[in-house]
């Protein structure tokens, strides 16, 4: 907000107004914490000098948790307590993975589909949001370490394709990290970000991002510092992991071929079959063929050699796999491969010729690859996190995203209606009337879907919103407006309200999957230990630097702009201002909240006002520098 | 405030807009009002954003897509374009969707993607000169009678479109 930057014409903000922010990639097979800082975007390293931090948690005996290469190194070791590849599980139940049996950990049997997947490690049951949870704890410890002081927020990205409850699982693992979310980023804009400063081009570019579990693929349009998402498509269970899983599995083929007594493989073991095949995938990059050998737990020596020829052949599949979807955003773009400026490769499993050969074949031109496929996310996480907090240097950058998934309701006979289109710019709100059944019907459920099928059970199930409290009528004669939200996270928000004669009352709508408030609550408290006063201090602390900084910015508005407002409404609102400035000494939490919700009610008009003002002099060429203060 | 979708982007009411204009103008709206610009900021500025970028991205596609265009364009002189009790068309029109319903069947059977898009192509040379029609009788010559009929051909036209493309959407998988 330009209004909280004021300046002395000619100088820059001073450097202690720089707020640290970072970006955050936290990737299937290794995360990233990255930031700005004196104009220049990097990657943090550890204390070794390692950028990347591999996505793979340990639960130790002693109670300990490790995380990264030390976690790594002793996968074949214990491989039901060393969890890798989180991201692949998060917002998912049992049933949505695949090939479980070749997957090393102890899962929770489920038969509820909406219950949260959980492993059963020494440490407990653990789900995907905690164990996520422990990477980004590390990431913000040595951003700290490495800025020398506290975070004021993350943007950390997500798979463009990626539904809201994943999303919402991303969100849940900062919240128990510590982490103040400015903003969910998907990968593709992220990366698009990065090279499209870097490069200072206009035009329209794809990016083929391809991660270790997610494959995207998104259109983008950058016009004046404004990246707009034309289309977005992808598969958010298709990465490099499967590559390696084909490796093995031609490997455990070979080993049946010549053992005439095989016995099904331990988790060591099929842990270290995995380890292996991933480092052939690896290999084959530069060379033409890879050995793999190792020695399993029964003595059997495992010794092959895989030809770059024959990984292509056993892939190919997969490759194909990645072209649909990339059709299918080019025809929703309605672009021709003509107007296509550049193509942008992301991930390190575009590393591998036959990917690269198949998006060079398929959009007739040499992709860019200039910046580091493995850091250019981080990198333009980053450069967002940097413009949210208010850092913006002269580069204005606004990103236009869309919603990737279309998003419908339950109708009769299990069909969808849709009710938001995929590729909707966010943020975006559609509203439907409801109405009752039954007589006296007091509640009803409404199911969400996300998916472009017309049937029900070929949608991924978002929710059951059940709306509460509807007023006893008459059958029908209730009408209910529901309204579905997506902001710019990409996440839904449902809200309710019933309108007959007369009287609005909010109707409460309660989402059904995921973590609970309380269970998010429970693991707050376990994780970082808070004795009861230890949470109220930390609690009267933040409510005092809310109130400062909401008394901040009104203040600062009405300075300036108060010329839209009466003199009745101007009076309000330095009242409310004079009230939150005494509670604000008091040590009551809950009033100051109170007195800081008083306050911002009393200026929604006035941020209503400023917000047209804004916009019609924006339409009229003008910009804030141009106005006197 | 209450503008019509036109005035938000400093647009006139005609059917003829000026798409650059629009293009540039809705950028400039998004850059003042998204909720990106008001992270840091008080709660009532975040909503005010969230309301303004969501209402400018509705205007947004209701005035880019040339049938929500001319629906709007009726509306706005108080003529419901299409509705459930009026969805009678001329016999030829009924004929010629019939026509298109028919080889897009025919098409999906034999899973081919390029007789579908070949479709798509006739029925876009049918929409340009609709688009043409409604320039005229829109912003012309004020005749919304014949401006109504002229949009409910281009809206079913667009549902046909739609559903051509979600046909190659199955098949291609």
């Amino acid at each position: 907000m330009a209004l909280l930057q004021i300046s002395e014409p000619g100088m820059s903000a001073a450097p202690h107004q720089h707020k640290l922010a970072v970006g955050i990639d936290l990737g299937t097979t290794n995360s990233l914490v990255a930031t700005v800082k004196s104009g220049m975007t990097t990657v943090l390293q550890d204390e070794h000098g390692h950028a990347l931090l591999p996505s793979v948690v340990r639960y130790m005996p002693d109670g300990e948790v490790l995380v990264g290469h030390a976690a790594q190194a002793q996968q074949s070791n214990d491989p039901v307590n060393t969890i890798a590849s989180a991201k692949r599980f998060m917002g998912r139940s049992l049933k949505d993975i695949a090939d479980r049996a070749h997957i090393p950990y102890n899962f929770v049997d489920s038969s509820d589909s909406t219950k949260i997947l959980q492993l059963q490690t020494r440490a407990g049951l653990k789900t995907p949001v905690e164990i996520s949870a422990e990477i980004l704890k590390i990431l913000k410890v040595r951003a700290e370490k490495s800025l020398g002081g506290e975070l004021v927020g993350a943007v950390i990205t997500v798979p463009a394709y990626f539904d809201d409850a994943q999303r919402q699982a991303t969100k849940d693992a900062a919240r128990l990290a510590g982490l103040n979310v400015l903003r969910l980023l998907n990968e593709p804009t992220a990366a698009a970000v990065a090279y499209g400063l870097d490069n200072a081009a206009e035009g329209t570019f794809v990016i083929y991002d391809l991660g270790g579990g997610t494959f995207d693929v998104s259109i983008l349009k950058l016009t004046k510092g404004v990246f707009e998402v034309l289309a977005t498509n992808g598969d958010s269970a298709l990465g490099g992991d499967d590559f390696d899983h084909r490796i093995y599995c031609w490997v455990l083929d070979k080993i049946r071929e010549s053992n005439n007594n095989f016995s099904p493989l331990s988790e060591s073991d099929t842990r270290l079959l995995l380890t292996k095949a991933r480092q052939a995938k690896e290999w084959l990059t530069d060379n033409y063929e890879a050995q793999i050998v190792c020695r399993l737990s029964n003595a059997t020596l495992v010794d092959v050699t895989l030809t770059s020829a024959q990984f292509v052949e056993l892939t190919q599949q997969l490759v194909i796999k990645t072209l649909s979807p990339t059709r299918k955003a080019m025809r929703d773009a309605n672009l021709r491969l003509e107007e296509i400026k550049g193509v942008v490769l992301v991930g390190g499993a575009t590393r591998m010729p036959q990917v690269r050969h198949a998006v060079e074949e398929y959009f007739k031109q040499t992709p860019l690859t200039n910046l580091d496929p493995d850091k250019v996310v981080a990198l333009g996480a980053a450069i967002q996190a940097n413009a949210l907090v208010g850092n913006r240097s002269d580069n204005d950058l606004l990103l236009l995203d869309v919603t990737p998934l279309s998003l419908g309701l339950e109708t009769m006979g299990g069909l969808v209606e849709r009710i938001i289109p995929r590729n909707s710019t966010l943020p975006v709100a559609r509203a439907q009337d409801f109405t009752t059944y039954k007589d006296g019907q007091t509640a009803m459920s409404i199911q969400v879907v996300q998916g472009e099928r017309d049937l029900v059970a070929d949608c991924r199930s978002l929710a059951r919103f059940e709306l509460r409290g509807i007023p006893p009528m008459a059958a029908g004669a209730a009408r209910i407006r529901v309204t579905f939200q997506v902001d710019a996270d990409g996440l839904l928000s449902v809200t309710a309200r019933e309108q007959t004669n007369g009287v609005e009352s909010h109707v409460v709508v309660k989402p059904s999957y995921g973590l609970s408030e309380d269970e998010i609550t429970l693991m707050l408290k376990s994780s970082f230990g808070n004795a009861e006063s230890d949470k109220k201090a930390r609690m009267l602390a933040e409510a005092r630097v809310s109130a400062g900084a909401i008394i901040n910015s009104v203040s600062l508005a009405l300075v300036s702009d108060s010329h839209l407002i009466s003199e009745q409404e101007k009076l309000a609102i330095e009242t409310e201002i004079q009230k939150l400035r005494i509670i604000s000494n008091a040590e009551d939490a809950v009033a100051i909240n109170k007195a800081v919700d008083s306050l911002n009610h009393a200026t929604e008009a006035f941020a209503a006002a400023r917000m047209n003002a804004s916009v019609s002099r924006a339409l009229a060429g003008k910009n804030l520098e141009d106005i006197k203060l | 405030m209450n503008l019509n979708y036109f005035e938000l982007f400093g647009l006139k009411p005609v059917f003829n807009v000026e798409l650059a204009t629009l293009e540039s103008n809705f950028r400039k709206i998004q850059s003042e009002s998204h909720p990106d610009r008001f992270v840091t900021a008080s709660a009532a500025e975040k909503l005010s954003a969230m309301q303004r970028a969501t209402l400018a991205n509705e205007a947004f596609v209701c005035i880019k897509n040339p049938a929500n265009r001319a629906k709007y364009l009726l509306e706005l002189q108080g003529i419901t374009a299409i509705s459930e009790t009026n969805t009678a068309m001329p016999t030829d029109f009924l004929m010629q969707q019939m026509e298109w319903r028919e080889a897009t069947e025919d098409a999906v059977s034999v899973k081919d993607i390029t007789a579908l898009d070949r479709l798509l192509a006739e029925i876009l040379v049918e929409a340009n000169s609709l688009q043409e029609r409604l320039v005229s009788l829109l912003d012309v010559q004020k005749d919304y009678a014949a401006a109504t009929d002229a949009t409910r051909k281009l809206i079913f036209i667009d549902k046909v479109s739609e559903d051509i493309n979600r046909a190659i959407e199955q098949i291609d998988i």
